[in-house]
């Protein structure tokens, strides 16, 4: 399973009521559900990955986020996750808050357009960044949004929505991002993992 | 006829939605594979308006395929060599459950239109009984889809946890507009003919066969996609080179309405048309509870999986995406997908492979999650 993965859920705490947006396959949710006892929903726009979960005996829901979110109470599950899918929607913000509305507390992973190796793409070779996180090309990314650790650090305080942990990942290691190493760990974390409230 | 058809008689009174209380009546049923010791392989399957018992191998009444032979039977999608799949005929329908062809033991004669006007309510009430007659407390999983699905929703409001899985296809929690109004039309073609009588046909042992040939017709248009009847017909003629200034089924789609109008005229009751029609028209499963279809969901164990049909526009994926919105707004455990198809709302009634992958693999994970529930 995906380092990101590990970390979201020793985010979580047992037993409670998760909805995955961008499920995928259901890896996740298969993981929540066997070490966490978590009754988990997802929502996914891929046809096939929706089968697969279906075939797995999850629970999912074939749809779009950017314009599907509606059909979620309020407050209706403790967690909402999104996985590095937030810089692919038109409309960032409005898919963001309905993530709160839903959700007690939402995790983000933004892939960071911060990193190191991104930045170099762009400062030395003068070309846009292709990485194992950002494996598209500048014509076919289905990123609209891209963004760094920091911006979306500042997007949260200036949109004042409660930043409770942050985590960076990188290829060996996880660490804490507060607001005192944010310019290193933004140069350093290929995705950032936000759990807001 | 009758040494063919299993039948269950309904003792327990049950009172219909018009008001009227019935008991002792015919109750029509087959049964597919066997109940295990466990008992946690009962699939119980609802019909949809033509439809009748007889889900799968040969129908024992005419001789043809049973009516979902694609998704039924041994190593089908739902393997009856693992599962018991039970179907019964609806009430108000003609292959021997209680109907307007049957007998009024007041009247000693057909009941007519002197049958009462029943409801998917109605429907469902009455099959119940039959999961205690085949001593099944509850079923790993109920299916159906168009009427035959919105059927399932009622049993599920109506009978919560009765069923560990369920799986709508192609339907809604009420009739739109459109569907009344198509429905509309197939009545008004039955009672537009005139050997129809008021529904007093049986009595000379006649069928108004032009007008329920036309509702046939109908509800054919209805079931395939514009794209799929195009591709399937085009503008090919029937085989001629040329018109022939005529009438005449010049067109092969004409000739193909025709056909499927008169063959469904030879096993098909037009009285019981119009009695299911109208249990369908008059289904809002929202104005059966005060709080809607919130309430109509509340407390739901059931796993729901809805399927719909990119190209159906009978019951659209808009639609089915409502019943979704309700499941989830009561805070049931429902999955949904759309599968892409040109067939129409015919979908689930043919090969369609994607369809019958998906509903495999929702059945038989239910089946494991449920022996573990059971353990």
């Amino acid at each position: 399973m995906k380092k990101e993965f590990r970390v979201i859920a020793d985010l979580l705490p047992r037993n409670i009521r998760v909805l995955d947006v961008g499920c995928g396959d259901g890896s996740l949710m298969s993981h929540l559900i066997k070490e966490k006892n978590i009754e988990v929903r997802g929502l996914e726009i891929v046809e096939e990955n929706v089968k697969k979960c279906i075939y797995k005996g999850l629970s999912v829901i074939e749809g779009n986020a950017e314009t599907e979110l509606h059909q979620f109470p309020t407050k209706s599950f403790d967690f909402v996750i999104l996985s590095q899918t937030l810089q692919a929607f038109y409309n960032p913000e409005k898919v963001l808050k309905d993530l709160l509305r839903i959700g007690k507390s939402v995790i983000i992973s933004i892939p960071n357009f911060g990193y190191w190796k991104v930045r170099t793409s762009l400062l030395i070779f003068g070309k846009m960044p292709v990485t194992k996180t950002l494996p598209n090309s500048w014509y076919n990314t289905p990123n609209l949004h891209m963004c760094t650790i920091k911006d979306f650090f500042d997007f949260c305080i200036e949109k004042k929505i409660n930043i409770n942990k942050v985590v960076g990942v990188n290829e060996e290691t996880t660490s804490e991002i507060k607001k005192s190493n944010l310019e290193i760990k933004n140069l350093f974390s290929k995705v950032g993992i936000f759990l807001l409230k | 006829m009758s040494e063919k058809i299993k039948k269950l008689n309904v003792s327990k009174p049950l009172v219909l939605d018009c008001k009227k209380t019935v008991k002792d009546f015919p109750l029509a049923y087959e049964t597919y594979g066997s109940l295990n010791k466990n008992k946690d392989n009962a699939i119980l399957i609802f019909h949809a308006l033509t439809g009748d018992q007889f889900v799968s191998g040969t129908n024992p009444i005419t001789k043809k395929d049973g009516w979902w032979v694609t998704a039924v039977g041994p190593g089908k999608a739902i393997d009856t060599n693992k599962y018991f799949v039970i179907c019964a005929n609806v009430i108000g329908g003609c292959m021997g459950s209680w109907g307007p062809k049957e007998i009024d033991k007041n009247t000693n004669e057909a009941y007519g239109l002197n049958f009462p006007v029943i409801t998917i309510k109605d429907i469902v009430k009455s099959q119940e009984t039959l999961l205690d007659h085949l001593g099944i407390n509850k079923l790993l999983c109920a299916a159906g889809g168009s009427m035959g699905g919105m059927q399932l929703l009622q049993f599920c409001a109506t009978f919560p946890n009765k069923t560990f899985s369920a799986v709508p296809i192609a339907c809604s929690t009420n009739h739109s507009a459109q569907n009344i109004a198509l429905n509309e039309l197939a009545r008004q073609a039955i009672m537009a003919d005139p050997v129809w009588d008021n529904g007093k046909y049986l009595k000379k042992n006649i069928q108004p066969k032009n007008g329920l040939a036309v509702a046939r017709m109908v509800g054919h248009i209805s079931y395939l996609s514009e794209k799929g009847m195009q591709e399937k017909f085009g503008r090919k003629l029937q085989e001629k080179a040329d018109y022939k200034f005529s009438f005449d089924a010049d067109f092969q789609v004409e000739s193909y309405l025709r056909h499927q109008g008169f063959a469904f005229v030879e096993r098909f009751d037009a009285n019981s048309i119009l009695y299911i029609t109208r249990a369908m028209d008059y289904f809002d499963l929202s104005r059966q509870f005060e709080g809607g279809l919130v309430e109509a969901f509340k407390n739901q164990k059931t796993k729901f999986l809805i399927i719909s049909f990119s190209s159906d526009w009978l019951y659209t994926t808009k639609e089915n995406k409502d019943t979704v919105i309700a499941l989830n707004a009561a805070g049931a455990d429902v999955s949904f997908a759309e599968i892409k198809t040109d067939k129409g709302h015919d979908s689930f009634l043919v090969n369609e492979p994607e369809f019958l992958k998906t509903l495999k693999g929702f059945i038989d994970s239910m089946h494991i999650k449920f022996k573990n529930e059971k353990k």
